[in-house]
């Protein structure tokens, strides 16, 4: 357990080192940074001045050894376009994002997972026909499409939701349903197809062979082995949510990190760019960490591994 | 000797996108108190399904029990098994009647304990308390020879070799001392060493525990060694009954001859070369106007391919369905 968890710890620092010298590799050979970042009117002499400012002109390695240490302080430089410190910006639109996040997560397991259930013990239902209408629903309508509807319709016509800000409770509703909705389709398709499989299983007669309640061998047998392939699904699309969603926040004018992201792409602020995409990565490491360890919880053989 | 179960006519089949399957056609074998009875036949020919008829195991749809009856002689006195509530049938699974099967590396659940594995059935049909059934079930492991039990009682499936996780298969079975153990191909998926120490330790357990064995094998070399009557079945049928010392020296169906001289044996020549049973096994989606093994029988005549033949008495607790006399070396009179 504990050498299981060290080398997927390892493994994170690693790949945190990998998308930090990516993302300086990335600033450094598109070009000058300076003029990059500089409108293209910029004066030889500004642009000069802002590659001092930088540290552009000192050896690679050197620039390296400042950013490496920075990051780890948490300093990726002033943002060009605030001239404030880029790390507060990015925490300070965290928790819109966070909460959207997690709202939409939510969404997509309390609805997804028991429709889920449902289909897989009693497939041809009622209940499976809607779930398998869900997911095909979920996977195949475009975010931004949905998003407008919702907004014209829950939002315009009948005043539901607010259509745009964070202002009110209400206010992540409709966002954070269009951002669960692929996962709630996928969780439903996974939730059902697992529970057919391992309901078919050989240890699933055996337990029947044993006498037990059937009520005993849906929760103690095949909803346990469910839960291990939706776990990972649950954990790598939390990761995407948290890091994607610049297409609804731009929609429903959402105050979080996707935004400031396409915010900052446009105004070619690279330190803040710099900031968010190493601090999503780290998110997105924790949240595999974090997936990890709840994978070794329910799954024996991940925790001995084999 | 008294019957503990006694099975009449069961026939199951199995409605399916490519037809009815006719998986099981009027089986009826009775088995006494202690005795063991090997089943015999051909993979497909309807051993499993007639075990997992009478223990109501079947998956419903697409498998249905057509008729038939399977009068058990339970702790609560005589029932009919195919005429049970599926809470009463809960009871007698597990409880009265253990069950073994083939792959052991797919019968136990991956993410638990065995010994959880263990004392669940415990729990459920003694009423004990978890530790109570913990002790119990460290007690059955070292019964099936695994060494250091209170260890190995936290142990995974996966830690186990195949033979050691058959051994807790086992345990299972015999947990709540059931009256009749019913051992699907246990040894199928073993190699050869393994399979006789499974084969040692099912003996052993059985005469401890004075219980009837029910054990279905495609091999009929294993059997001499273990069980008391043979039932040999094909295409879902009863083709020979017999005591086992019978079948060996005097087969009277030409399916069970068959399987025999596919049997390497010690005294053979060298020279002599195994014979397997030409063709293939039958069509269970037709169902039969004639004697289903006729096509691949040597001995095969007009009537055969004209009625289903009887199970007939054929001897000394012996029956056969077979128009053909081996013996005379002709079509039987009767
Ligand atoms: N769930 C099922 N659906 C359809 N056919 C089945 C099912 N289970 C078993 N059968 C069929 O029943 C026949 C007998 O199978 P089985 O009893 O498993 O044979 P065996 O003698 O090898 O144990 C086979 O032809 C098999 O295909
Ligand atoms: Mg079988």
């Amino acid at each position: 357990m504990g050498r299981y968890f060290l080398s997927k710890l390892i493994q994170s620092l690693v790949l945190l080192f990998g998308v930090l010298f990516l993302v300086f590799m990335m600033v450094r050979v598109t070009g000058d940074p300076a003029a990059l970042m500089l409108s293209r009117n910029a004066s030889p002499e500004q642009l000069e001045a802002l590659r001092e400012e930088m540290g552009f002109n000192d050896p690679a390695l050197v620039q390296f050894k400042h950013y490496i240490t920075g990051a780890i302080l948490g300093d990726f430089g002033n943002s060009l376009h605030f001239k404030t410190p880029a790390l507060p910006l990015v925490l300070e639109r965290l928790p819109a994002t966070v909460q959207l996040a997690s709202v939409g997560m939510l969404m997509a397991i309390i609805i997804g997972i028991p429709i889920g259930l449902v289909g897989g013990f009693t497939p041809g239902s009622v209940v499976d026909s809607i779930g398998r209408f869900l997911a095909l629903i979920g996977q195949s309508v475009p975010n931004f499409w949905l998003g407008l509807m919702m907004i014209l319709f829950l939002g315009v016509r009948l005043g539901w939701f607010p259509t745009f800000g964070r202002d009110s409770w209400n206010s992540v509703v409709m966002p954070a349903f269009v951002l669960g909705l692929p996962v709630m389709g996928q969780l439903v398709r996974l939730t059902r197809s697992a529970v057919l499989e391992i309901r078919g299983e050989d240890f699933i007669r055996t337990a029947h062979s044993k006498g037990l309640e059937p009520r005993t061998i849906y929760l103690k047998h095949v909803l346990r082995n469910v839960a291990i392939p939706l776990v990972s699904v649950i954990g790598v699309q939390f990761g995407y949510m948290l890091g994607g969603s610049i297409y609804i926040e731009a929609i429903f004018a959402w105050p979080g990190m996707g935004g400031l992201l396409a915010q900052s792409i446009g105004w070619r602020d690279f330190p803040l760019i710099q900031a968010i995409a190493v601090f999503t990565s780290l998110i997105v490491l924790l949240l595999n960490l974090l997936t990890d360890l709840a994978y070794s919880i329910i799954d024996p053989r991940i925790r001995y591994g084999r | 000797m008294s019957i503990i179960l006694q099975v009449k006519d069961l026939v199951t089949k199995f409605y399916t996108l490519d037809g009815v399957v006719n998986a099981v056609n009027g089986v009826s074998f009775e088995l006494n108190e202690g005795e063991t009875l090997a089943i015999v036949g051909e993979s497909g020919s309807g051993k499993s399904v007639t075990m997992m008829s009478l223990l109501g195991l079947i998956p419903m749809p697409p498998g249905k029990i057509e008729s038939g009856s399977a009068s058990f002689n339970s702790e609560e006195g005589l029932c009919d098994l195919l005429q049970l509530s599926p809470e009463e049938m809960r009871d007698i699974r597990g409880g009265q009647i253990g069950f073994v099967f083939q792959d052991p590396i797919s019968t136990l659940n991956p993410i638990l304990t065995i010994g959880e594995q263990i004392s669940e059935t415990l729990i459920r049909h003694k009423g004990l308390s978890k530790e109570q059934a913990r002790e119990q079930t460290i007690k059955l492991l070292s019964q099936v020879g695994i060494p250091d039990p209170e260890l190995r009682y936290k142990a995974y499936p996966f830690q186990f070799s195949g033979g050691m996780r058959q051994r807790v298969v086992i345990a299972i079975a015999i947990a709540c001392t059931p009256k009749i153990i019913i051992a699907d191909e246990p040894t199928t998926a073993l190699d050869v060493t393994v399979q006789a120490q499974i084969i040692e330790l099912f003996k052993e357990l059985r005469d401890a525990l004075g219980v009837a064995v029910i054990w279905i094998t495609h091999d009929l070399g294993v059997v001499a060694g273990i069980a008391e009557r043979v039932l040999v079945m094909y295409g879902g049928r009863p083709v020979e009954i017999a005591q086992v010392m019978d079948i060996y020296k005097d087969p009277k169906h030409p399916y069970t001859l068959g399987l025999l001289r596919a049997l390497p044996s010690l005294e053979a020549k060298e020279s002599k070369r195994l014979k397997s049973i030409k063709g293939t096994p039958p069509d269970l989606l037709i169902p039969f106007k004639h004697c289903p093994f006729a096509s691949r029988c040597d001995y095969a005549f007009d009537r055969c391919w004209e009625e289903i033949p009887p199970l007939i008495s054929v001897g000394e607790q012996h029956q056969a369905a077979c128009f053909f006399d081996l013996e005379e070396g002709g079509p039987r009179h009767d």
